[in-house]
C-alpha cells in the first residue's frame, strides 16, 4: 500500500469516528430520532476491509452499518442527513440509521433483522459468478448472528456453490447486554463454525486495519479464484453502548479500559508511523476529517426536511405504491 | 402442440419459455433439477438449460430465498422454488421484511426482480402441514405481488409477467389443479398481474374465485344455471395488484357477491375485498356480501374431514341462492 493509500484510511477512519460522534450528539439533542447504533471502534474493519475490495464488489452490512456506508463512499452529510430524517438523507428518509445504503457503490443496504443479509450476499456472489463478473460480496455481522439459522444455511450453501463470497463477523463480545460466550458452544463463534463447513476460519485483530486489510484481501483473492468463501472473525469493540443512550454499565471497566487502549485510530496512526508515514500528514488527515463531518453536520441541519409524498413512493420498481385498481 | 395441457407442464412450459428469451433468467430450489420437482413442475428445465441455470439446492429455505433476493438485487432474475408454500413460514423474513421492503427503504436504491413460486392449497389429503392455502400471509405484507393461476395458459402467461415483473411475485401454483388440463398457452403469452379474468357471464350473483375456487365456483355456477340463476364468475388472478376494477364493474349488473377462497375465513383475502366492496361499492349491492372460505381450523387429513374445511361446490350453489333470494 502507498503511502496516499495509507493517509485516505487514516482520515476515513477519523471521518467515521467523527460521524458516529455527531450521530450520538444529534441523538442526544433531539434531532435524530428512533435509534443509532453506532460503530465507534469497529473503524478498522470496514476501512481495512474496503481498501481491500474492488469498487465494484458488494457489502451487506447490519444496523450497525454507518461505518460500513462510508467506507463505501456515502458522504457523512447523506448519512446524517438519513439519520436526521432530511430529504437529502441516503434513502430520502424511508431508512433511517439502521438501513443507510450506498447502492450505487455496491454497498447494497444494512438489515435489521439479525443475520438475514447473508444469504443475500452469497446470493449477489452466486450472480457475480453466473454473470463472471469477478466481483465478490462481503457480508459484515455481528458476533449474535453466528447462532441464527441463515448464517449456518448460508456457509453451507456457500461453501457447496464455491462462492465468491466473505462472511466477516465483527466480534464485539456482546449482542446488546449479553455476552456472546455466554451463549455460544464454542469460543470463537464464527471462526470456530466455518469448519464444519469445509471453510477458512480465521481470527484477526479487527482493531488492526492492515490486518483487516490483509485478511480481506487474501481471502477476496481466493474467492475470485474460484476457491469459495472465507469466514473472518474480527475481534473488535464497540466505544458507545448497544444503541440510543446506552451508557453500557454491564461491561466490565477492566475489560472496557483493555479494549480502549487498543483503539483502532491510535493504533493505525502508530502502525502507519511505523510504516514510515509523517505523523504530520496524519494529523492533517485527521484535520480534514474533523472540517469534513464539522460541514456535513451542518449540510444535515441545513437540508430540507424529507418530503411526506416520499411516503408513498418506491414501493414498486415504477416508482409507485399503487397496489389494486 | 397438443390440444390440452395439465396445469403441471405449463409451469415447466412457463418457465422455460422466459428462460430461453432472458438468459440471466435463473432457478434454484430443492429436487427441482434431475427430479423435475417433487410436483414435476420443472420436467424438462435441466435437460435443456443445464446447471448453470437449474440448481439443485440444501434443504434450506432461508438460504434459497435470501439468496435469490441477493441475486435479483445484482442483474439475475432468480425463480426460487418453496416446495409447498407451507414451507414459507421457515424463510418468512424474506417475503416479510427483506424482499418486500429492501427497494422502499433504501429509497429506490435497489430492484428485487425474482419470482418465488411454491405449492399451495389443499384437497389431497397431505395433512396439516402440506396443505394450506397460505396466499393470504403474502397478501398481509405491501411490497409483494402475488399471482395464483387457475388454468395452464394462465401459468404460462402469469409466470411470464412474474418473471419479467422488476418487482417481486409470489406465484401460487395450486397442488389440487396440477393434473387439470386445460387450453395451451399461444406464444408470446403474457397475462398482465392485476388483470382479473370474467370466465362466465351472469346477471343476477357475481362470484369471485382465485386458483383452486375458480373451478368450484364455475361448477357452482353451472348447477345454478339449471335453476335459472345467472352466475357471473371472476378469477382474481392476482391479489395483488388487485383488480377490484373488475369486481364493482360486474356489481353494476349484479348487485350480489359472494366471495370463494381456501385461505380461511380468519384473515382471508376476502376480507380485504369486500371491505372495499362496502366502503366504495355499497349503493351496488341489494344484498348482503356473502364470503365462503376455509373454516378456522388446521387442515384436517381425512377426506372426509378436509371435505368439512375447504370450500366446495354445494357451500358455494347454496350460498348464491340465498342471495339471489334475497
Ligand atoms: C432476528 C433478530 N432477533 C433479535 C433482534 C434484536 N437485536 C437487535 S441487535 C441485537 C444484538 C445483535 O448482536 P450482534 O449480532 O453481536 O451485533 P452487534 O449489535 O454487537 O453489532 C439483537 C438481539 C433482531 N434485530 N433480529
Ligand atoms: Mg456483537
Amino acid at each position: 500500500m502507498t503511502e496516499p493509500d495509507l493517509l485516505a484510511m487514516y482520515e476515513q477512519m477519523h471521518v467515521i469516528r467523527k460521524t458516529e460522534k455527531a450521530a450520538h450528539d444529534l441523538f442526544m439533542a433531539g434531532l435524530v430520532k428512533g435509534t443509532t447504533h453506532l460503530a465507534s471502534g469497529h473503524e478498522a474493519v470496514a476501512v481495512g476491509a474496503s481498501a481491500a475490495l474492488r469498487p465494484d464488489d458488494y457489502v451487506f452490512a447490519t444496523y450497525r452499518g454507518h461505518h460500513h456506508a462510508i467506507a463505501r463512499g456515502a458522504a457523512p452529510e447523506e448519512c446524517l442527513a438519513e439519520l436526521m430524517s432530511k430529504a437529502t438523507g441516503l434513502c430520502q428518509g424511508k431508512g433511517g440509521s439502521m438501513h443507510l445504503t450506498k447502492a450505487s457503490s455496491g454497498m447494497l443496504g444494512s438489515y435489521a433483522i439479525v443475520g438475514s443479509h447473508l444469504p443475500m450476499a452469497a446470493g449477489a456472489a452466486w450472480s457475480a459468478q453466473l454473470r463472471g463478473t469477478g466481483q465478490v460480496a462481503v457480508a459484515f455481522f455481528g458476533d449474535g448472528a453466528t447462532n441464527i439459522g441463515a448464517f449456518h444455511e448460508t456457509l453451507n450453501l456457500a461453501a457447496v456453490w464455491k462462492l465468491p463470497v466473505l462472511f466477516v463477523c465483527e466480534n464485539n463480545l456482546y449482542m446488546e447486554y449479553t455476552p456472546i460466550g455466554t451463549v455460544t458452544s464454542v469460543p470463537n463463534p464464527a471462526a470456530d463454525r466455518a469448519g464444519a463447513y469445509g471453510l477458512p476460519g480465521h481470527v484477526i485483530d479487527g482493531n488492526d486495519v492492515l490486518a483487516v486489510h490483509d485478511a480481506v484481501a487474501g481471502a477476496a483473492d481466493r474467492a475470485r479464484a474460484g476457491d469459495g468463501p472465507t469466514v473472518i472473525e474480527a475481534q473488535t469493540y464497540r466505544h458507545y453502548g448497544h444503541s440510543r443512550s446506552d451508557p453500557a454499565t454491564y461491561r466490565p471497566a477492566e475489560e472496557v479500559e483493555h479494549w480502549l487502549a487498543r483503539d483502532p485510530l491510535p493504533l493505525a496512526h502508530s502502525r502507519f508511523t511505523e510504516l514510515g508515514v509523517d505523523a504530520a500528514d496524519l494529523d492533517a488527515a485527521e484535520q480534514r476529517a474533523e472540517q469534513t463531518v464539522a460541514a456535513a453536520v451542518d449540510a444535515a441541519k441545513n437540508a430540507p426536511d424529507a418530503d411526506p409524498a416520499e411516503a408513498f413512493t418506491d414501493v414498486w420498481a415504477d416508482g409507485g405504491s399503487a397496489w389494486r385498481t | 402442440m397438443a390440444d390440452v395441457v395439465t396445469y403441471r407442464e405449463a409451469v415447466a412450459e412457463g418457465i422455460a419459455r422466459e428462460m430461453r428469451r432472458d438468459d440471466t433468467v435463473v432457478c434454484l430450489g430443492e429436487d427441482i433439477a434431475e427430479a423435475g420437482g417433487v410436483f414435476k413442475t420443472t420436467v424438462g428445465l435441466l435437460d435443456e438449460f443445464g446447471p448453470e441455470r437449474i440448481w439443485n439446492t440444501p434443504i434450506s429455505e432461508q438460504a434459497i430465498v435470501g439468496a435469490a433476493m441477493g441475486a435479483a438485487m445484482t442483474g439475475i432474475r432468480p425463480v426460487a422454488e418453496i416446495m409447498f408454500s407451507d414451507f414459507l413460514a421457515c424463510c418468512w423474513d424474506y417475503l416479510a421484511n427483506e424482499i418486500p421492503k429492501v427497494r422502499y427503504m433504501t429509497g429506490g436504491q435497489v430492484t428485487v426482480p425474482l419470482v418465488v413460486r411454491t405449492a399451495n392449497g389443499g384437497g389431497l389429503g397431505f395433512g396439516a402441514q402440506h396443505s394450506q392455502a397460505v396466499e393470504n400471509w403474502a397478501f398481509a405484507v405491501p411490497g409483494l405481488k402475488i399471482a395464483a393461476p387457475s388454468t395452464p395458459a394462465d401459468v404460462v402467461g402469469l409466470m411470464a409477467a412474474a418473471i419479467r415483473s422488476d418487482d417481486p411475485v409470489v406465484v401460487f401454483e395450486h397442488k389440487g389443479l396440477f393434473a387439470s388440463k386445460g387450453d395451451p398457452a399461444p406464444a408470446d403469452h403474457v397475462v398482465e398481474l392485476g388483470r382479473a379474468a370474467t370466465v362466465r357471464d351472469g346477471t343476477d350473483v357475481t362470484i369471485v374465485a382465485l386458483a383452486s375456487t375458480v373451478p368450484t365456483a364455475l361448477a357452482a355456477a353451472e348447477r345454478l344455471a339449471a335453476d335459472d340463476i345467472s352466475c357471473e364468475v371472476i378469477d382474481l388472478r392476482c391479489l395483488v395488484p388487485l383488480d377490484v376494477a373488475t369486481v364493482l364493474a360486474s356489481l353494476e349488473r349484479t348487485s350480489r357477491l359472494v366471495v370463494v377462497e381456501e385461505n380461511p375465513y380468519q384473515g382471508g383475502w376476502g376480507g380485504t375485498l369486500v371491505s372495499i366492496v362496502a366502503d366504495e361499492g355499497f349503493d351496488l349491492l341489494d344484498a348482503p356480501i356473502k364470503r365462503i372460505a376455509a373454516a378456522c381450523v388446521p387442515l384436517p387429513f381425512a377426506d372426509a374431514l378436509e371435505d368439512q374445511v375447504i370450500p366446495n361446490a354445494d357451500a358455494v350453489a347454496d350460498t348464491v341462492r340465498t342471495l339471489a333470494a334475497y
